[in-house]
């Protein structure tokens, strides 16, 4: 039977398939799904970690245990994976160990564009790279087997394109795959110097049996058309090129480190003119030139952001196919809090307290922008209080009383609780604002230590900031409404100027988490009482707007949080009475 | 068959895409629907495409090859119109959402859109979603209700459409959706 599927869904049915019985991941966009369809199949034991240190610390852990895992989590959640990823590429697996990673060229919601291939590079572990729904499934099969035949972890490699795409998979029967035995061998896995250096000689020599196996397996495809054209390619890529010029020739990595040479060899030679069609970093090209070979790449290709089919027919045919004349001139539509936010609250008190502001990541980052403009700085997942503390270290006590760090409940979990330890152990005097809203809202909802549920929905210990504050050694420790402007402003006032550390929560559920009952109620403009002052508008709601004479509101829109009567000072805003 | 769905964030187009993907698949066609999301949920630019044939490769739609831009708001229409090839079909809701910029007062919601449209060299066909998505009994039917426009403008059997979107609706929104669909459906 075939089945229209998400990469990301598919990716989840090949572990079903695969026999995969322990799944861990920390949400970020565009992997997310993975995880959330791998809960639907109850088999496989699966959780949101805290972050994608410890998921991968627990799949190693599972994998060596002799359960068929996968941990999954975005590009740049891998960097927080580092640590693990390199020695584990020493110790080896028990079980198979799939770490997926997808990858987000173009930046369509991240903070950079990394090229995860360079990962298995670094690590000298093979990395597969799917290039629609169907392949994502196969290769979650065929990475756990390669996993298992060369004792090695596999990364799979998707990105934006593939994950966050539909197309047809065939569904297969789950796999019978038996719980491997415990592997009790020390001498393989504690990776102290001894044991280390002889497994660095080892991942030297799987490394050549991998690529022995990279020119049999049809893992690496040649399709041969028309010889005058060769196209070398991965992913999603392939894809493009393949509808931009199906008459070309191909050579389809499916496993995109390392390279199959012999391959490489023959395809070149076979070919008039050979192109390397690959999305982000010239890593094929570089590996493809080193062996001799004369190709073209970059230097037509870009080396920033998506590739497309446009791209390449622009490239090689010199043809552009648009007839419609660009409407130019358009506003942009940038993505905004939503009507109704709980954060819209402390970032209109911070810019008006005229505060410097280490922000984080999470939707919350968005307050960074018009018309709110209430952050300063925005690295990583957690580097908000870390910063805030550099700010201080940097110029002074003074300076700390003009600045605070703002993190969400869960990028505080995932990161930031290790930068709060590290304020209070160096006596450090910052203020840290943890935004709340009780979910992991960025990437659509899901739960984390404090909400009091597992990934399967499960009730759990909820994890308090007040107590892990208090255990820390911090004495100063506010909870706020985050709607109660007034409340806000003096609790902010107040532990900015304090001699020691503080710690503040503003609490109130995200306005989209299902099932949460509001007592919001309706409001509209009185047109008789608004001047025009625009003064509503500062708090960046795209519910409010303005006629050209008087604000007005979207009814559409406007959840009635109320905020924006609270920032008229000709009482305008007013209760629709029922 | 390449469509392009071009919406704000929340008005529903990953819905609607499934609804078209599922569509399509059901008419035994090869098919791939592609979006991108994560910021973009936060009432930002959306779009969505799908595509069906008899081999489809890549799963985005080139500037100059959509047959339909099915536009969920005016801005958003304008904003694709250029990957309609000629005399591709601009389905639109004629709604109008400000965006950020024009909130703020930095920009201006451009007031001339839709004799934008009339010139280009396109089928223009403007509706009113919003008023037919109250009417069906939800402000969130916009996007079923120009599924409905988009069917009676397509080859494509009615009963497929009606298949498809109670394929892909959950059980407890269908009614609403349906009756939004027949009226989008049946607007003259």
């Amino acid at each position: 039977m075939k089945k229209l599927m998400l990469g990301n869904e598919a990716v989840a049915r090949g572990a079903y398939e695969a026999g995969v019985l322990v799944a861990t991941a920390y949400p970020g966009t565009p992997s997310t799904e993975i995880t959330e369809h791998i809960v639907k199949y109850p088999e496989i034991n699966s959780e949101w970690s805290v972050n994608e240190k410890v998921a991968l610390e627990v799949a190693i852990g599972s994998a060596i245990a002799g359960a068929r895992t996968v941990v999954s989590m975005k590009h740049v959640g891998l960097n927080v994976a580092a640590d693990p990823l390199m020695t584990v590429a020493y110790t080896g697996i028990n079980a198979g160990l799939l770490i997926i990673v997808a990858d987000d060229p173009s930046m369509h919601s991240s903070q950079n564009e990394q090229d995860t291939r360079y990962y298995g590079m670094f690590a000298k572990i093979p990395v597969l790279e799917p290039s629609d729904s169907q392949e994502c499934k196969d290769f979650v099969k065929l990475g756990l087997e390669i996993s298992e035949k060369f004792d090695t972890p596999v990364i799979l490699r998707l990105s934006t394109r593939v994950s966050h795409s539909q197309s047809l998979v065939e569904l297969e029967e789950k796999e019978k795959i038996e719980l491997k035995l415990y592997d009790y061998n020390p001498s393989k896995y504690v990776s102290a110097p001894a044991n280390a250096k002889k497994r660095r000689i080892f991942i030297e020599e799987r490394l050549n049996e991998l690529s022995n196996f990279a020119d049999s397996s049809d893992i690496n495809k040649i399709e041969y058309t028309n010889k005058k054209i060769g196209i070398i390619t991965s992913g999603v890529a392939y894809n493009y090129a393949k509808e931009a010029v199906s008459d070309a020739s191909f050579l389809k990595f499916g496993m995109s480190y390392p390279l199959p040479e012999e391959k490489i060899k023959e395809f070149v030679q076979n070919c008039d003119k050979v192109y390397v069609f690959e999305e982000l970093e010239p890593i094929f090209e570089q590996k493809i030139r080193s062996i001799g070979l004369n190709v073209i790449g970059k230097e037509i290709f870009p080396v920033v952001g998506e590739l497309s089919s446009e791209i390449i027919r622009n490239a090689l045919l010199n043809e552009s196919k648009i007839v419609i004349e660009k409407i130019e001139g358009l506003p942009q539509r940038p993505p905004v809090l939503c009507p109704g936010c709980h954060h819209r609250g402390p970032f209109y008190v911070l810019k008006k307290l005229k505060l410097h502001v280490a922000g984080d990541i999470g939707c919350y980052t968005l307050g960074g922008f018009e018309p709110l403009n209430a952050i300063d700085t925005t690295i990583c997942m957690g580097a908000s209080i870390g910063m805030a503390h550099g700010f201080e270290m940097a110029r002074g006590k003074d300076f700390a009383k003009k600045s605070v760090a703002v993190i969400g409940d869960s990028t505080f979990w995932h990161s930031g609780v290790t930068g709060l330890i590290d304020i209070v152990y160096n006596k450090g005097h910052s203020t840290v604002i943890i935004l709340d809203n009780s979910i992991t809202a960025m990437t659509g909802h899901q739960e984390n230590p404090s909400t009091g549920k597992t990934l399967s929905g499960e009730s759990t210990n909820q994890i308090d900031f007040e107590a892990l504050g208090r255990s820390i050694g911090i004495n100063r420790i506010r909870v706020v409404d985050a709607y109660d402007l007034k409340a806000l402003e003096e609790t902010i006032k107040e532990e900015v100027n304090a001699e020691e550390p503080s710690l503040i929560i503003t609490k109130r559920p995200c306005v989209l988490i299902k099932g949460v009952k509001f007592d919001f109620k309706d409001y509209k403009i009185d047109p008789e009482l608004c001047t025009g002052c625009k003064l509503c508008l500062k708090a960046g709601c795209p519910a409010i707007s303005f006629d050209g004479k008087v604000a007005k509101i979207n009814d559409s829109l406007c959840v009635g949080c109320g905020l924006c009567k609270d920032l008229c000072k000709f009482s305008a805003i007013v209760e629709v009475v029922k | 068959m390449n469509i392009v769905i071009a919406a704000v964030g929340g008005q529903g187009a990953v819905l609607a895409s499934k609804i078209l993907g599922t569509l399509a698949q059901n008419l035994g066609k090869d098919v791939k629907v592609s979006e991108v999301h994560g910021m973009s949920q936060r009432g930002g630019s959306v779009v969505a495409y799908v595509k069906f044939g008899e081999k489809v490769y890549s799963p985005v739609v080139e500037k100059g090859t959509a047959d339909i831009v099915l536009a969920f708001e005016m801005l958003e229409g304008a904003r694709y119109v250029d990957y309609l090839k000629e005399n591709g079909k601009l389905v639109v809701n004629t709604q109008k959402i400000d965006p950020m910029p024009v909130i703020t007062g930095n920009m201006k919601y451009p007031s001339d859109l839709s004799e934008k449209f009339e010139e280009l060299n396109i089928g223009y066909i403007p509706v009113d979603a919003l008023s037919i998505a109250k009417k069906a009994g939800t402000l969130k039917a916009v996007n079923v209700a120009l599924i409905g426009v988009l069917a009676k403008n397509s080859n494509i059997k009615k009963e497929e459409w009606i298949k498809a979107i109670k394929d892909t609706v959950p059980e407890k929104f269908l009614e609403l959706n349906l009756k939004a669909f027949e009226m989008g459906y049946n607007l003259e």
